[in-house]
């Protein structure tokens, strides 16, 4: 079987402009530290980032904000970041916000090849959109069109070297969604394991989805309530 | 927001009533984060986070945080005893396919008609529309739990929402630091009243228009 671990210099060479990029987490919980610093050291621009949320200013994918390197950013929340915000009022930073259960339900459908997919979810006016709709048996409905990236990049507890996944408490979120919806999935993993060492029934994400694991450098912030 | 511990007490403990036995409950952040202290644990309720817990526990002691176990605020907590992690689509599918039996959230103003603003302030800072949508549409009971008036001292329970709406026809019941009125059909309801305020306070300090259950109960 095919053996994902790969280097620090192999994953900056990935990074390239203009890239869409999924980033995995939910307030800085799950979001990759050692892959979010190659990304930053890439000094890749006009990134379009799919994430939840724009964690903190110095916690996870918060800290792509300060040097520009994000163009736009597809989300539910930005409320925890004010740079984000700032970046955003003065022009320097597209947002696209979405509620959470419909991002994810888009970013669900690109990665399990589906175009898009109906909700009755009404949104549109509150967020000021045009969104296109139908209706089927007097329900009007909105077609919610899929995401992928060409990148995602996911944080994991264990791996083993096929790139199974095993996620820890509430770092799950977004990750196995997202593992699925990208050209390149890049796995962070604290552990890497030998094949076997990983018992089938506890695999979250299996490793067909999984195109390089890294071993994680640790998380390299303090939380927000430390 | 000006709310002393006591009122924020009363107004927790009041929409614990409102869940019947092993009901699934999600608290919204602000306000009705509160109520999380005030839930009877022989209850049987199970609270849930939209970031991916079902059974969540109290907040943890300073020095036994686990920085991987939090709720959707981003702060640590803990599970409970058959309680669950799960990822972001199996939350929403929770929360949209209609398995919440009761969601409280905060507001920025509910209509007489039952309409919930509780996203934006145009103009102001903007954090995005978060988890609220799908719960405000889809919760069996929304509870809004928010203070009665705004900083500016307006009524937040008016004729017709002036911000940016979160969802129409959503409200069953608001809870402030005065009263508790139920929105039904006819409109609103006013049926208990906080002590230590007056009815005539209420109705002063409310735009929409209530109309008096029987009998009022006073707390």
């Amino acid at each position: 079987m095919i053996n994902k671990e790969t280097t620090e210099k192999y994953i900056r060479g990935l990074f390239k402009h203009g890239q869409t990029i999924m980033v995995g987490g939910f307030g800085g919980i799950g979001n990759p530290p050692t892959l979010l610093k190659l990304l930053k050291q890439s000094s890749t621009s006009s990134l379009t980032m799919i994430s939840n949320d724009a964690a903190f200013p110095d916690i996870g994918v918060g800290r792509l904000f300060s040097n520009n390197q994000v163009k736009q950013l597809i989300t539910s929340h930005i409320g925890s970041n004010p740079l984000a915000g700032e970046k955003m009022l003065q022009g320097d930073l597209q947002v696209e916000f979405c509620p959470q259960g419909i991002l994810m339900e888009r970013i669900r459908a690109g990665g399990v090849g589906l175009p898009a997919f109906l909700s009755n979810i009404q949104y549109a006016e509150a967020l000021n959109l045009e969104k296109e709709k139908i209706e089927i048996d007097d329900q009007v409905l909105y077609i919610e069109k899929a995401l992928k990236a060409d990148i995602a990049l996911i944080y994991a507890k264990k791996s083993d070297r096929f790139g199974n996944l095993f996620y820890e408490s509430t770092a799950i979120n977004t990750a196995p969604v997202m593992a699925m919806a990208a050209t390149i999935t890049i796995v962070e993993a604290e552990e890497i394991l030998e094949l076997g060492e990983l018992q089938p029934n506890e695999i979250m994400t299996p490793g067909i989805f999984v195109n390089h694991v890294l071993l994680s450098k640790g998380v390299d912030w303090k939380w927000a309530w430390e | 927001m000006g709310l002393g511990i006591e009122q924020i007490k009363k107004m927790a403990q009041r929409a614990e009533l409102e869940m019947q036995r092993n009901s699934i409950v999600n608290l919204g952040i602000g306000l009705p984060s509160y109520v999380t202290d005030y839930i009877r644990p022989e209850k049987g309720i199970m609270l849930q986070a939209e970031n991916g817990i079902l059974g969540m526990g109290s907040t943890p002691k300073k020095g036994y945080e686990d920085p991987m176990i939090c709720h959707a605020g981003g702060l640590p907590t803990t599970i409970q005893k058959g309680g669950s992690f799960f990822d972001s689509t199996q939350s929403f599918a929770m929360i949209r396919g209609g398995y919440i039996d009761v969601a409280i959230l905060g507001g920025l103003e509910v209509s007489e008609q039952g309409d919930l603003a509780n996203w934006i302030i145009p103009g102001k800072k903007v954090s995005g529309i978060g988890g609220a949508i799908e719960l405000a549409q889809k919760a069996k009971k929304l509870i809004i739990m928010m203070t009665h008036q705004n900083k500016n001292g307006q009524s937040k329970i008016v004729k017709r929402c002036q911000l940016p709406l979160t969802a129409e026809k959503c409200v069953n019941m608001i809870i402030t630091e005065k009263a508790v009125i139920h929105v039904s059909k006819r409109g609103l309801e006013l049926k208990e009243i906080f002590l230590p305020y007056s009815l005539e306070e209420v109705l002063q300090s409310t735009e929409a228009s209530l109309y008096l259950s029987p009998t009022i109960l006073r707390r």
